[in-house]
Order: C-alpha cells, then sequence, then structure tokens
C-alpha cells in the first residue's frame, strides 16, 4: 500500500493535497509507520489534528476508515464480534418448521459468517488493506489495553468457532490518547511514537487556508495570531486548539465578517471557549488585543 | 553524521545502537526491541539526513514527553559534538540553594511581591515541598500575606471527597442480587432463550454536606480559609455542599461558591456577605438556618459542618437547643473550632459546653493539615 509514498516528504505531499498539512516530524513518522507496518501512537492536546490525520490517510491511500471510539467499560465484543443470538435463533426455528434435518448439521449452519457481527477490530483484519482508528485510548479500562496489544502484535483474532482470521496485509492502525491517563507501556512498545503539538503561528494560517478556502488571507492570519497569542499569554482552564481555530474561522466567515473587529469577536467567542472563566479571562485580552 | 571524518572507523549500527544506549543510561526507558525498531527506522529514512534520524528516535524509542526532552539532549551531545564524549551537564545541586531557608525569611526579604523566583529548578521545588509541608501544620491566623498566598494554591490538594449514601434504588454490578428484571429481559431479547443472569446492587449518591461558617470578629483570621476549604469542597461534589455563613446575618453562600477560580470565588463571597467581622448571634442564626432551610430538607441526613469558636454572645441555652434540634436532623453534626488544635485549650466557653454534648465530632481546624482531617471525617461520614 506503501507503493506511492516512497519517503517522508511524498507522505506530507499527498496529506497535503487532503488539506491535511504536517510538519517534518509527523510526516516522517507516519512513513514509517507505513513502511514498518507498525501502529501509530499520537498523543497531544485535544484538538491537535490526532484524529484527522487518521481520516486523511484513509482518504490518501483510498483505504476505508474504520473507527473504534473508546470508552470506559468497553470490552472485546464490542471490538471484535459478536454473534448475532436472535437470528441464529430464529435460523433455528426456521429449520425446525422446514421440518428436522440432522442435529449437527443444524448446528453446524448456526456458526456461520452471516450470523457474525463484525464489529471495527475484526472488519478492519477482513477488509485489510485498511486503516484501523483507535480513538480516545487512554478513556478505555486497563484490560482493553492488553486485549488491543494482543491484536496489535499478531493482526489476527481467532474465533473459536470458525476459525482464525488473519490481516492479509496488516491494516495501518492509528491510537490516539488525550494522554489523561498513561497508557501500558508494553502497548507502547508496539507503536511509533508521536506527540502532536500546536502548529505555529505560519503553520496554522496555512491549515486554516487550505481546510477553508473561503476564509480570506488576512482574517485568517488575524484569527491564528489570536489563537496563537491567547494559547501562550493567558493561563485558561483549556486552551483552544487548532480544531477550535477552524470553527472560529468558520463562524467568522458565516457572519460575513472579513476584518476581525471586538464586537464581532466578542459575539463569536463561544467558537473558541468552552468555558465560563475563560470566556471572560478572553473578552479582556481580546480588548487588549485588538484595540488599536 | 556517518560521514562524520572523525568517527569513520566505526559502523554506522554501533554508532546508532551506542546512541540507543546513551539515551537509556540517559534515562529514556529503551529495551532492546526499540533499539532493533530504531535500526530498522534509520535505515528507511536514510542515516545521512540528521533531522529525519531525531525523527526516527522520537517514534521508535520515545513513549512520554518527557522522553522526548531526554532523547533530544542526548541526541545533541552523541551526533553534534563528535569530538568530546557526550558530558554530564554541570550538577545543579552542587551549589548552595536558597529555598532550604525558612518561608518566612524569605517571604520578609521578598517583601510581599511574588515570591516564585523565575530560575526555579528542580531542587529548588523540591525544597519548596518541604517548606509546604511547614506550612500545612501553620496557624491560618498567624501568616503574612505572602505564606497565604501560597497556602492558598495548596488547597487543590486536600483530599476532598464528598460522603455517599445508598438510595433504594439498585444498579447493575458483577455480583450482588441476582436482577430479576434485567435477566428476564435480556432473555426476552432472545427469544426466551435463558440468557446471562444480570445482578444488581444498592446504588449510592452523594449526601449533602451543609456548611456553616462563623465570620464573626473572633474569626476573622480564619474567614479566608474557611472560606477557599469550602470553595474546595464545592468544586468536588457541585450542587450536593451547601456553604452559608453565620455571624449575625444567615448569608446562603453557595451560589457564589460555584464560580470554578477560587480568587473569583472568593471576591464574590465577600461582596454577597453583609456582616464580616461582626458579633456572634450563632443561636439565633442557626435559629433561622434550621427553620427557612434545614427543615425543609437540607439538613435532613446531611452532613452538618459548623465552623465556629462558640463565642455566643447571646443566649446559650437556645444556641445548645438549636444544636440538639440540628443533630436531630442531620446525618451528623460536626464542629470545627481552630482553638480547639492549640496547647492548651479547654472548652470552657459558654458557647462551647453548651453545644458538645450535641454534636457527633468536635474537630480543630486551624491548619490545612487539620482541614485535611476534616475532610476525612467527612467522606467517611
Amino acid at each position: 500500500m506503501a507503493t506511492d509514498l516512497q519517503d517522508a516528504a511524498a507522505v506530507a505531499e499527498q496529506l497535503g493535497a487532503t488539506g491535511y498539512l504536517c510538519d517534518d516530524e509527523l510526516a516522517t513518522v507516519t512513513y514509517l509507520a507505513l513502511a514498518m507496518a507498525r501502529p501509530l501512537l499520537l498523543e497531544g492536546e485535544p484538538g491537535t489534528g490526532k484524529t484527522a490525520l487518521a481520516e486523511a490517510l484513509a482518504q490518501t491511500l483510498d483505504l476505508p476508515l474504520l473507527r473504534l471510539q473508546c470508552y470506559e467499560g468497553i470490552d472485546a465484543t464490542q471490538a471484535l464480534y459478536d454473534w448475532d443470538f436472535p437470528r441464529q435463533v430464529l435460523h433455528l426455528r426456521a429449520l425446525e418448521a422446514a421440518g428436522g434435518t440432522d442435529a449437527t448439521e443444524a448446528e453446524k449452519s448456526l456458526y456461520d459468517e452471516r450470523f457474525l457481527l463484525a464489529r471495527p477490530v475484526l472488519a478492519a483484519l477482513q477488509r485489510a488493506p485498511a486503516v484501523l482508528l483507535v480513538d480516545e485510548v487512554d478513556r478505555a479500562d486497563d484490560e482493553f489495553e492488553a486485549f488491543l496489544l494482543e491484536v496489535l502484535s499478531t493482526y489476527q483474532v481467532s474465533i473459536p468457532e470458525l476459525g482464525t482470521v488473519r490481516a492479509a496485509t496488516p491494516p495501518l492502525v492509528v491510537l490516539t490518547s488525550n494522554r489523561t491517563r498513561e497508557l501500558h507501556d508494553a502497548l507502547k512498545r508496539r507503536c511509533l511514537y508521536h506527540w502532536i503539538d500546536h502548529p505555529g503561528l505560519d503553520r496554522e494560517v496555512e491549515i486554516v487556508r487550505s481546510r477553508l478556502p473561503e476564509v480570506p488571507e488576512q482574517l485568517a492570519r488575524q484569527v491564528a495570531g489570536v489563537t496563537q497569542r491567547l494559547r501562550t499569554d493567558v493561563s485558561l482552564m483549556k486552551p483552544p486548539g487548532v480544531a477550535e481555530t477552524l470553527d472560529w474561522a468558520r463562524a467568522l466567515t458565516h457572519l460575513g465578517c472579513a476584518d476581525l473587529d471586538l464586537a464581532t469577536a466578542a459575539r463569536t467567542l463561544g467558537a473558541l471557549v468552552k468555558y465560563r472563566e475563560d470566556a471572560d479571562r478572553v473578552r479582556q485580552a481580546l480588548d487588549r488585543m485588538l484595540t488599536p | 553524521m556517518t560521514t562524520d571524518p572523525v568517527t569513520t572507523d566505526h559502523p554506522a549500527e554501533e554508532i546508532l545502537l551506542g546512541f540507543a544506549a546513551a539515551c537509556r543510561a540517559a534515562g529514556v526507558p529503551v529495551t532492546p526491541d526499540r533499539s532493533q525498531a530504531f535500526l530498522q527506522a534509520t535505515v528507511l529514512v536514510g542515516a545521512e539526513n540528521p533531522r529525519a534520524v531525531r525523527a526516527a528516535g522520537h517514534a521508535t524509542l520515545c513513549a512520554t514527553p518527557e522522553d522526548l526532552v531526554r532523547h533530544d539532549q542526548v541526541f545533541e551531545a552523541w551526533f553534534d559534538k563528535r569530538g568530546e564524549l557526550p558530558r554530564t551537564r554541570p550538577a545543579a545541586a552542587s551549589r548552595p540553594v536558597l529555598a532550604t531557608m525558612p518561608l518566612s525569611q524569605r517571604d520578609q526579604e521578598a517583601g510581599e511581591s511574588d515570591d516564585l523566583d523565575d530560575d526555579l529548578d528542580d531542587d529548588i521545588v523540591r525544597a519548596m515541598s518541604t517548606d509546604a509541608e511547614v506550612l500545612r501544620r501553620r496557624d491560618v491566623a498567624s501568616l503574612t500575606p505572602g505564606e497565604k498566598a501560597r497556602l492558598a494554591a495548596l488547597f487543590d490538594t486536600l483530599p476532598a471527597r464528598a460522603p455517599r449514601r445508598r438510595t433504594s434504588r439498585h444498579q447493575r454490578w458483577h455480583r450482588g442480587q441476582v436482577d430479576a428484571r434485567h435477566t428476564v429481559r435480556a432473555s426476552l431479547r432472545r427469544l426466551g432463550e435463558p440468557a446471562e443472569i444480570a445482578w444488581r446492587r444498592r446504588a449510592t449518591r452523594p449526601r449533602r454536606v451543609v456548611l456553616l461558617v462563623d465570620v464573626s470578629g473572633s474569626m476573622s483570621g480564619y474567614a479566608d480559609a474557611l472560606l477557599r476549604l469550602a470553595h474546595r469542597l464545592t468544586q468536588t461534589a457541585p450542587g450536593h455542599v451547601e456553604t452559608f455563613t453565620v455571624g449575625t446575618r444567615l448569608t446562603h453562600l453557595t451560589r457564589a461558591l460555584r464560580s470554578r477560580d477560587a480568587e473569583r470565588a472568593l471576591v464574590a463571597a465577600g461582596q454577597a456577605v453583609p456582616d464580616w467581622s461582626g458579633g456572634t448571634r450563632l443561636g439565633e442564626t442557626l435559629a433561622a438556618f434550621g427553620d427557612r432551610y434545614g427543615r425543609r430538607g437540607m439538613a435532613r441526613g446531611a452532613v452538618v459542618v459548623v465552623f465556629s469558636d462558640g463565642w455566643e454572645r447571646g443566649d446559650p441555652s437556645l444556641l445548645a437547643e438549636q444544636v440538639a434540634r440540628l443533630h436531630r436532623l442531620a446525618h451528623r453534626v460536626v464542629w470545627v473550632n481552630p482553638h480547639r488544635g492549640k496547647s492548651g485549650y479547654e472548652p470552657v466557653q459558654a458557647g462551647v459546653v453548651a453545644v458538645l454534648p450535641h454534636v457527633d465530632d468536635f474537630l480543630a481546624g486551624h491548619s490545612l493539615a487539620t482541614y485535611s482531617e476534616l475532610c476525612e471525617v467527612i467522606a467517611r461520614a
């Protein structure tokens, strides 16, 4: 699958074509993940484009994206597979009504592929090559991590009734974590690690321009400038990420604003900050930044 | 870098593996399989490109953002200064460390200004934690403004937890009683085939905590700290902690303390309370609390904490009567007296003598350490 991606520069270029701009290092790591067939573990602040990378990769490589959103209490039946029990029972009843067949035959027919509900991990193995996104893996429990480890090291799943499902080509796995807890070292060792930071000013302007072509250059620069300064100068409970910058730029464009002014900025703050305390502080900071 | 004239007699993989070992020595947890992955990655990205090698090192050798910093330090030492051995940084511990000085002295030198130096390095931080230990045990009323500011930051470390009560409802659980309804439901979903047995247990909810803070003149030294404590408790169980100030009047402060930011909450509380450092008519204000809030349900089954030194100007018998009533309504009544922790304290004030038979716990409340104990008592109630 990495035929047209021969080095890091090609990866950066191809991803750029889909509207995802990445720096040298992220491009290199992504290239390595493709070339070494290793899972990619992305950590970073919320809203820095971890999930977006998986989406951009799927688009670039023209592969199906299978997404597994983790949450507290997620278990293997939600990640791997489950048997469709009602349909199996219906099948049995139908066999009964049709006038009995051989019992062993009937039992065998129960564990057929058509009664198997493939969840994202199994689906990724079956449909490989594919991109498997395991989103916010830090939200899942330790047991689930151990289970992921097993799948990621062998790229195979054994279903007792059916046999082993092995991926023809290993899927490209992207794990994201907001670092609300430390992942187990064994899982990390399987993966290539990358910490995604907030982008610099020029890069952020480029991202806004490429994601939202309708936003004028001047507005993009002003919006990115304000969020950059909010991240560094003002102590906020949740500093705005790139996702918030994009939301804000979009909101301003919807209002037909081509040049950022204090009144419009104050009205659209809801797109940028999500805490009341932050809103107060940002309002004061905006006063300082936008009054000439 | 393998083309570096100084090191041409070493094969590339030796240099790279040496680098991985140096990273391990610097504290990055590099395992042999990680070194192997590093070699493999370097082959892929090309060993002649230092930026790519650095990226490969980040991806394969590191596992946390802290590792990235260490990796970069080793990287520079290993590859950029080939002529010399990688040196350890000059030991920071060898120079005299100012932070071991007692906190109060430093504050006097620094005056009222911020005493957080710009060059806080590891050692100073470590020394400060012992200072914090001292600060935790100091009487709050005797602190200088600078120390109070430092102490304010420590309130976040209090082990505040809301007490729990059992509800009449049940929740699903992996053991306990059989949950017949869920078992049958699951079975019906499978067209009547027997399904897994569901279990349940009694659910718990946070128990309400009511804080009554005396803000009369004799308690003025503690008011700030007590409101910070109230704020901390409010933030751990929003909606389950109610705060009132009592003095000559009863003021409901819960709304003011709901702001996440402690400083804002305290300013809002300061504006809401009309009787700072006034007199004490504890009996009457407790009666007002009982009539207006407590009897209607706020104190029922709650943990009621009264912060007061018990210096009552009114009739002690009224106070006793009101506390007894509170005790009948509430799940537990805790009385916190700032003077109790001081040596030579005897509960002789008329007010304290009157209430003692009706309280479940009588605690000290003059320092952060005692507030920590109080948090434990509340959590276990």
